[in-house]
């Protein structure tokens, strides 16, 4: 193990991860806007964001699958330490984390099944950059109208039209999270 | 003047300091221990171990005697504090044929190797009351006899060495865990069994007795009722090995059913299983009836539209922490509800008065 | 309970959060779908807020200001015993104005008071699936949601009509959420159900002893079930809270003597004790907040 893979976690669970969960209720659902997100210190290349989102939502029972430009030593070793969730690849997972170059094709995902289309995977994708700009987005959660920065909006688009199957998306970049549900309408702009 | 319901946490804490004091009784008559509890309501101990899911005599004393003796408010005060408790692990299943039995009896054999244990039952009493026990009468010790060293065989084992009854598949796989899973419908054995050994014993009964009476039977025999300590064994990764970590005290039941046979397979008997723990042979047999009704669907059998051979009625309807919390919400304000509802009655009313009035 | 060190923040254990924070996400993202939940023994009866206080558990930060009602009311016994195990357990501020509450735990009402964005309302449920009383089969419903299978749900309240010549069903009204799932808003009185849709919070629902997560998130459409010819209405006592003098909120009746007198009073406690604070009175109303209640 590395030694670095013990350093960097909650040191105060209990509070931290309320707080980190009540940003990622409310990114995902309110669809384009943006959240500050922290309470942990991930190794490289983990965002702040990301690396939270893992702390506060995975653990034993619930299979990740890293990208491979995330599934590094340091990175699997940390993820081990601090949750013990099982590194799988991308059609056994229930969360994955990784640049959006890294979990393409996403159509590897899990998307649930008809009668329990909540079994369907949680995508962590990690961007360069997060802003308000770029694909429109309307549905549950969004007022009129809201805008994301999205890698792309074909996949979202073919994601929707699945609904009510379909992945769910975290959106990260530095200590902040958007959220993007497979409910989202996602329209190039 | 309109005095609303005000002060709802002065009069919580007035009805708890109330029911503290009623709990304790007249305090010119001993205090119940928890120690005499155990001791001496042992069966109530078990009863609230089996249906609370966790074997632990002096806290299941506890219960009791906190919950004035209401065995399901006990069984609820067990539940509650067992979900807060850490996993630290599984023990190895445990091996009821090693058991060292107090109790052995079967009803399909006359003898059989290990012998019949009659042990500390009810079965052969006279049902009349003991005026000495009011009077606190000691009671002289019971003969003993050595311990027989013999082998306790299964009798399902040695009906199996012939094919004379079904074989159970064996299997290293973990069973689902009730507790921390949602249950998921249609399900498999091991959660039913689960189901069934915590759920309540009442319903139990009722289910396993509706099935004697024609409602899915299956004709059952005690094939073997057994109860006794096993060890209770736990793989240590580090060691290599299992260590027995303690023991427990269990009822076991295993009942034989006819079997037509089918093409494929020539006539057989099948089983139904129970096991509880403590002492609790009523809820062990009854739970091998529900098991063994509810197996239709594997067996080949006719689904009858018997309630005990419904595994989404008994699973949904068999524990009662659930079913009393439910029934006894009703007792909590519903006047928000009620009051939508008066409004649509006298507004039905209302409107079929003037019907009837324009009709005349 | 005595001492509130031995529990951990808000009661459950990280690993319970967990399972019940993921729940909470895929039914935020599958609004009006039910997320089966292995929901945990809580120290109180099931039937009493168990999934509410397990969703609130896994949503509250110390910073939040808590407000628990029951029938609308902060001081209902068991909203009492609720808002208390939390300030307990969670060292959470608790307060019953509904403007100045984070979270908002409720039974049976949704406040009269608009909500705002950044709160989160959590509802506690007896039976979440709507189709219940029409299948009692588990099995059937869940095919029926996967098939959108509606057909049941309309036929009964289409013998509503054929019988009572309107929908009677008074309180635990469906809605249908975003076109596609059928939800139940727990025995809110359909007086509330216009607030289900396109509501600023996040609503969640909680149903403990039935295993069941589920959600409207903000600005989500949920509309009541009804027919063209026979359109849904929210309906309430037709009088004016005889201590506030509201037109509009819905209403409690309140048997005065053995004589057939009665009153009418706000059942949002919070939202009518403003009023009166803000000066209006009803006829059987005093002038100050609380000085008619004791």
């Amino acid at each position: 193990m590395t030694p670095d893979a013990l350093l960097g976690g909650f040191t105060d669970a209990p509070r931290q991860s309320a707080r980190a969960f009540r940003a990622a209720l409310e990114a995902m659902a309110r669809p384009g806007t943006l959240w500050p997100i922290d309470g942990a210190a991930p190794p490289a290349p983990l965002s702040v964001a990301a690396g939270v989102l893992i702390l506060t939502l995975c653990d034993g029972t619930t299979p990740l699958h890293l990208g491979p430009s995330y599934d590094l030593p340091v990175v699997r070793d940390w993820v081990t330490f601090h949750t013990g969730a099982p590194l799988v690849a991308a059609k056994d997972a229930q969360f994955a984390c990784g640049t959006w170059a890294d979990l393409m094709p996403v159509d590897r995902f899990a998307i649930g099944l008809p009668d329990y289309p909540d079994r369907a995977a949680t995508l962590i994708v990690e961007m360069p950059a997060l802003t308000n700009q770029g694909p429109r987005l309307t549905g549950p959660g969004i007022a009129t109208a809201a805008h994301l920065s999205l890698p792309e909006t074909a996949a979202f688009r073919a994601n929707r039209a699945l609904f009510p199957q379909g992945f769910d998306t975290y959106l990260t970049c530095g200590a902040q999270v958007a959220g993007l549900p497979r409910s989202t309408n996602v329209e190039a702009v | 003047m309109y005095v609303a319901v005000k002060g709802g946490e002065k009069a919580i804490d007035a009805a708890h300091a109330w029911l503290a004091e009623e709990r304790r009784g007249d305090t010119s008559v001993s205090e119940l221990s928890v120690a005499q509890i155990r001791q001496q309501l042992t069966l109530a101990v078990n009863r609230v171990m089996a249906e609370g899911s966790l074997y632990d005599p002096d806290l299941a004393a506890l219960a009791i005697k906190q919950a004035r003796g209401d065995l399901i408010e006990a069984i609820f005060l067990i539940r509650a504090y067992r979900t807060t408790l850490p996993r630290l692990g599984a023990s190895t299943p445990v091996e009821t044929a090693q058991m060292a039995v107090c109790r052995r009896i079967s009803a399909t054999f006359k003898d059989l190797p290990g012998g019949q244990i009659l042990g500390p039952t009810f079965d052969y009493t006279h049902r009349l009351l003991d005026f000495k026990l009011a009077a606190e009468g000691e009671v002289p010790a019971a003969p003993t006899a050595p311990a027989s060293l013999d082998a306790v065989p299964h009798v399902t084992a040695m009906l199996n060495r012939d094919g004379l009854i079904q074989t159970e598949a064996q299997g290293n796989a973990t069973p689902p865990d009730l507790t921390r899973e949602p249950m998921e419908l249609p399900t498999t054995r091991p959660l039913r069994l689960q189901a069934i050994t915590r759920g309540d014993e009442g319903f139990i009964l009722s289910m396993a007795y509706s099935t004697q009476r024609g409602y899915g039977r299956t004709h059952a025999f005690v094939g073997e009722l057994r109860i006794g300590t096993v060890a209770v064994e736990m793989d240590i990764p580090e060691l290599g090995f299992s260590v027995e970590i303690g023991e427990v005290e269990l009822t076991e039941c295993e009942t034989v059913n006819q079997f037509k046979g089918s093409k494929t397979e020539p006539p057989q008997f099948t089983r139904g299983y129970g096991l509880v723990f403590g002492q609790t042979e009523r809820k062990a047999i009854a739970m091998s009836l529900v098991d063994r009704a509810l197996r239709w669907k594997e067996l080949g059998e006719d689904n009858t539209g018997a309630p005990a051979q419904d595994e989404e009625f008994v699973l949904m309807h068999a524990d009662n922490i659930q079913a009393t919390g439910f029934l006894e919400h009703i007792k909590l304000p519903h006047y928000v509800d009620f009051q939508a509802e008066l409004e649509l009655v006298r507004k039905l009313r209302r409107e079929a008065l003037a019907q009837a009035e324009a009709a005349e | 309970m005595t001492d509130q060190t031995a529990y951990n923040f808000a009661y459950l254990d990280e690993q319970t959060k967990r399972m019940i924070r993921r729940a909470i996400l895929k039914g935020v993202a599958i609004p009006g779908y039910q997320v089966p939940f292995a929901s945990r023994e809580m120290p109180m009866p099931y039937g009493w807020g168990t999934g509410g206080v397990q969703v609130t558990a896994a949503c509250l930060v110390p910073e939040d200001r808590l407000k628990v009602i029951d029938q609308g009311a902060d001081d209902t016994t068991n909203a009492v015993s609720i808002r208390r195990f939390f300030q307990r357990t969670a060292g959470v501020e608790v307060t019953e104005a509904t403007a100045d509450a984070t979270v908002i735990q409720t039974r049976h009402r949704i406040p009269e008071t608009p909500l705002t964005e950044g709160q989160i309302l959590v509802y506690q449920v007896p039976i979440p699936e709507p189709l219940r009383f029409l299948e009692p089969r588990e099995t059937e419903t869940r095919k029926m949601h996967e098939l959108e299978d509606y057909g049941l749900m309309h036929v009964k309240l289409y013998e509503d009509i054929s019988r009572h010549g309107q929908i009677a069903t008074a309180y635990d009204y469906p809605v249908k959420v975003e076109g596609r799932y059928v939800m139940d808003p727990s025995p809110i009185p359909k007086f509330d159900n216009p607030k289900l849709g396109g509501n600023a919070a996040i609503q969640l629902f909680g149903a403990g002893r039935e295993q069941r997560i589920y959600a409207l998130p903000p600005y989500t459409q949920a509309i009541s079930l009804d027919f063209d010819d026979y359109p849904f209405a929210a309906s309430k006592a037709d009088h004016s809270c005889d201590l506030c003098a509201a037109p509009d909120s819905y209403l409690d009746e309140v048997i005065t003597d053995d004589q057939g007198s009665r009153m009418f009073v706000c059942s949002d406690t919070d939202f009518c004790a403003s009023r009166r604070a803000a000066g209006h009175i009803g006829p059987m109303g005093a002038p100050r907040a609380g000085a008619d209640v004791e």
